[in-house]
């Protein structure tokens, strides 16, 4: 079994020599004139304004927490998933509520317009 | 793996007296340096097809010239000019990172044919995590992808980035969901027992069974997503992002991720095959090998197809596809196939 994991190591091995390779020979016969022009980020030809780094929309973050806890879930259906036939009615029963009280977090994050990309102005009335 | 060392075993002379950890060792290698060479080839093969579907397409021509036979080598020749092309890395890039990145980005897409099913014997490894495996593996892309988009030190790149990982994230869900509909038959992770659950006649395979024909589309989708393709390709949208996480990228850096894009093109059609058109089963005038790769080459047809056929999706509608129609979908997919699943064994 461990020695069938060790596939997946000679892979990524192997995956970053070629590349390792390939930039090595790269190096040898590609030219390289420095210019410091040339080390300008591309802004369509402008010089930059401000920090690259810059604040991006936080919906980003908001979708990132939501798929973490869906993630957790995936993972847990997944030996589920394997055992279901197994384990029959009870397997069945245990994973609707599993997901319920999933479906129920969605529908919460869905409610709250979170879900959305250009979330909706709260109204206080 | 097992099979080449059998084959090691017979055909070379003195293989068995060789020491024990190069007769594990070296089968390992050779299928390791077989799956690069079909990594390699297979983007080679992909690009000029895709450019020749997209000229069709379009009713041009396309690349007519180099090789003389419809412009064939014209890949080769692009590869040799990118490396030939100065490295360019900006100055107040993040250097480490900037140069990490297509590393990362291609040895995961690399690291997850070690479960492709290509034929009965020809698997590099039948990990019994299969799926888990490769769903896992291929999302290490992701990480790559906001590395780079990180490292360049441009906005275009930094957005390209983000939104990529947005969209692989949101639709890694509904995709593993969907897939669940076949391992709950099945009733294992490893892609041969998948594969083998679907022999006998072509009805057996998933794709025509009434809960797993929907689930295929839910995973088709999805992992066109997590692809980046067109219609889900506002991570390089040309138009507003120049290249995307890979605008400062020039060279051989480049061609990394663009041979990464096009194994995982691959990589994704085949994991397709596997779990829904019936892996490397087929009507017995061609090897399993030979329909197992005829069934991935025509779902990445089909996705050069989608790319010029459709128009670019809006980040809002993006988010709602997947969220709001693909998620709910797979849910009931689930349960469906649950008790279907329970049904037709008469379970306790």
């Amino acid at each position: 079994m461990t020695l069938q994991f060790a596939n997946v190591l000679v892979f990524l091995g192997v995956g970053a020599l070629f590349i390792f390779v390939n930039l090595l020979i790269a190096s040898l016969i590609r030219p390289s004139k420095y210019s410091e022009e040339k080390l300008i980020p591309y802004e369509c030809g402008e010089n930059p304004v401000g920090s690259p780094w810059i604040k991006f929309n936080i919906r980003f973050y908001v979708f990132a927490l939501i798929f973490i806890i869906f993630d957790v879930e995936v993972a847990f259906l997944l030996p589920w998933a394997v055992v279901f036939k197994e384990l029959g009615w009870i397997a069945f029963i245990e994973g609707l509520i599993f997901i319920a009280i999933l479906v129920v977090g969605l529908a919460y994050v869905w409610a709250k317009g979170d879900l959305q990309w250009v979330r909706p102005e709260e109204r206080y009335e | 793996m097992e099979y080449l060392r059998e084959v090691l075993t017979q055909q070379v002379a003195g293989y068995d007296q060789l020491p024990e950890v190069l007769q594990i060792f070296l089968p390992m290698l050779l299928a390791c340096l077989l799956c690069l060479g079909l990594v390699a080839l297979v983007p080679l093969v992909a690009i000029w097809g895709e450019r020749k579907v997209s000229a069709h397409m379009q009713d041009r021509l396309g690349p007519m010239r180099v090789g003389g036979w419809h412009g064939w080598a014209q890949t080769i020749a692009d590869g040799v000019k990118l490396l030939l092309k100065e490295d360019i890395i900006p100055a107040q890039a993040d250097r480490l990172l900037f140069k990490l990145a297509p590393l990362v980005v291609f040895a995961g897409g690399f690291a997850a044919f070690v479960v492709l099913p290509f034929g009965e014997r020809f698997i590099v490894s039948d990990l019994n995590i299969g799926v888990l495996y490769i769903a896992a593996i291929s999302s290490l892309g992701v990480v790559g992808i906001i590395m780079a988009g990180w490292a360049s030190n441009n906005k275009y790149a930094l957005f390209g980035g983000m939104r990529a990982a947005a969209q692989i994230v949101s639709y890694e869900i509904p995709t593993v969901l969907a897939i669940l509909t076949v391992v709950i038959p099945v009733g294992s992770l490893s892609m041969q027992e998948i594969v083998r659950a679907q022999s006998g006649s072509v009805f057996n395979w998933f794709i025509f069974q009434p809960v797993t024909f929907l689930a295929f589309w839910v995973v088709y989708l999805g992992t066109l997503a997590e692809v980046n393709r067109t219609p889900f390709d506002i991570p390089e949208a040309e138009s507003e992002l120049v290249a995307g996480y890979h605008t400062e990228y020039s060279g051989m850096r480049f061609a990394f991720f663009f041979l990464a894009e096009y194994a995982n093109m691959f990589l994704v059609s085949a994991l397709a095959t596997t779990l829904f058109l019936g892996g490397w089963h087929g009507p017995g005038f061609l090897p399993g090998p030979v329909w197992f790769i005829l069934k991935a080459v025509a779902l990445v047809f089909v996705q050069m197809w989608l790319r010029w056929t459709l128009p670019r999706l809006r980040v809002d509608q993006l988010m709602h596809v997947s969220w709001k129609v693909l998620l709910p979908i797979s849910f009931l997919l689930v349960l469906a196939a649950g008790t279907l699943a329970l049904m037709q064994e008469g379970a306790p």
